[in-house]
């Protein structure tokens, strides 16, 4: 596989954020090296919740409106990726969950809105491979993207409701970031590396994206 | 068919949108009223799973009253999905879909109009399944049945809602009714999860002050996909 200049930056800078992570930032006091894969699980949660589904989000009413097909591709190409990343916070929550909380799973709010999340992408990715008509599946596909942007607030709303074993947000909240400075350093360089290589692959998948509707219009 | 009575026919003007509505919702409840087809394997179907259901604990080790809200959810879940999918699967065989968007009536119309007839079936399945719940795993519903009622159909809105538009969609996709629940499921958490939590408060015996917020949701989904879901029909059309 050919490697874009792009791709090269994004795969050194998660590279080095990991060697940072491993080497030159501390231990958690009660955690020990478990804690260590914060800096894969938050990235990845942060790409698949936020910026790969509010892309999708974004891009599906754009495309009702539009009716641009590089839109349905950029949507196309962010639901697969994201997906990828949903699947690596729901392998590495699991994981990180085991030693710290004693178990793999539990039914907590931020869990379930999780797994839920997943369940959209699956569906929207089958959805897409369920249907040969380019138009027909960028409208269905646009629909569904819309639907999945406005169900995620009611399934966090329905899943709050039941008492929460997941730490509150870290970051994003009004007080200060409560983490110390090094171990924070870390976390945002993380978040930043992942952002260069959601880029990359939704690039590289949007290309892909662009071959195939190209074949697709050669054939017929 | 004399001239003068045909141009009469023709120059009839198209009628109301609530007219439209009610008149496709009649439709598709009069294919089913002589039918009998979906509804009967639904009823059937329900009937089946509150005895599996049933089976499938240990009765002396879980007490049917903290069962009977889950059963209750699962079979309403199923069922209404075998209904849904009916809705446009009906309309495939002989492409009457085709003569149904070249009639003078809004496609918001034939959408409203679908959900209709979809949420009579899934009351109809409700009515009697709600009551053979009640009896079979012996729960006294008498003292809070109108909440009870007020839970069942605000929730039965929210589901026939969006899983109305899933079906227009999946009908037409290459795994058609293997796509539906796959499509709606996800959709129907928020919807059964307060549901079923309001349910097991109300046959508890408790307050029903305990389940506003759960009612609060669920109106809320409601109100939220019933506007979206119908402004977003017609692109689930061919246009």
């Amino acid at each position: 596989m050919k490697f874009s200049k792009l791709g090269v930056v994004a795969v050194l800078s998660v590279i080095a954020v990991y060697i940072r992570a491993i080497y030159f930032t501390p231990f958690d006091a009660l955690q020990g090296a478990a804690q260590k894969i914060l800096y894969l699980h938050v990235p990845a949660a942060y790409i698949a919740l936020y910026v790969a589904f509010g892309l999708i989000a974004i891009m599906s009413v754009l495309y009702l409106w539009l009716k641009d097909p590089k839109l349905d591709r950029v949507a196309a190409s962010a639901a697969e990726v994201g997906f990828l990343f949903a699947t690596v916070v729901l392998i590495t929550g699991p994981l990180w969950a085991r030693p710290v909380w004693g178990t793999f799973w539990t039914w907590d709010a931020r869990l379930t809105l999780m797994l839920f999340l997943w369940f959209i992408y699956a569906a929207y990715n089958i959805l897409r491979g369920a249907i040969d008509d380019f138009e027909m599946r960028a409208r269905y596909s646009a629909v569904l993207g819309i639907l999945g942007a406005l169900l995620v607030p009611f399934i966090h709303l329905s899943v709050y409701m039941f008492r929460t074993l997941h730490p509150m947000p870290v970051l994003l909240k009004p007080s200060a970031p409560s983490m110390p400075s090094q171990m924070l350093t870390t976390l945002l360089c993380s978040i930043g590396a992942f952002t260069l290589l959601f880029i990359w692959l939704l690039r590289e998948r949007y290309r892909l994206a662009e071959d195939r509707d190209a074949a697709m219009g050669a054939l017929s | 068919m004399p001239p003068d009575e045909l141009t009469q026919s023709v120059s009839r003007q198209a009628p109301g949108f609530l007219v439209s509505v009610f008149a496709i919702a009649r439709k598709d409840m009069l294919i089913e009223l002589r039918s009998r087809s979906v509804i009967l394997s639904a009823l059937a179907f329900a009937v089946l799973a509150i005895t599996i259901f049933f089976f499938a604990w240990d009765p002396t080790a879980v007490a049917s009253i903290d069962l009977a809200p889950g059963v209750l959810w699962v079979i309403f879940t199923f069922s209404g999905l075998l209904g849904l999918h009916r809705s446009f699967g009906v309309e495939q065989p002989t492409r009457a879909m085709d003569a149904l968007l070249a009639a003078p009536v809004g496609r918001e119309a034939i959408y409203l109009g679908k959900l209709l007839a979809n949420l009579g079936f899934v009351i109809v399945v409700q009515a009697i399944s709600l009551p053979a719940v009640a009896l079979l795993y012996n729960v006294p519903i008498g003292n809070y049945v109108w909440p009870l009622i007020g839970v069942v159909l605000l929730a039965a809105v929210g589901l026939v809602a969006v899983g109305t538009l899933f079906s227009s969609m999946a009908v037409s996709t290459r795994l058609a009714e293997l796509l539906l629940p796959l499509l709606s499921l996800p959709f129907f958490v928020p919807v059964i999860l307060p549901a079923a939590q309001a349910t097991a408060r109300l046959m508890s015996g408790r307050a029903i002050s305990e389940v506003a917020g759960y009612l609060d949701i669920l109106a809320a989904f409601d109100v939220v996909f019933l506007v979206v879901c119908t402004l977003l029909y017609p692109y689930t059309l061919e246009q």
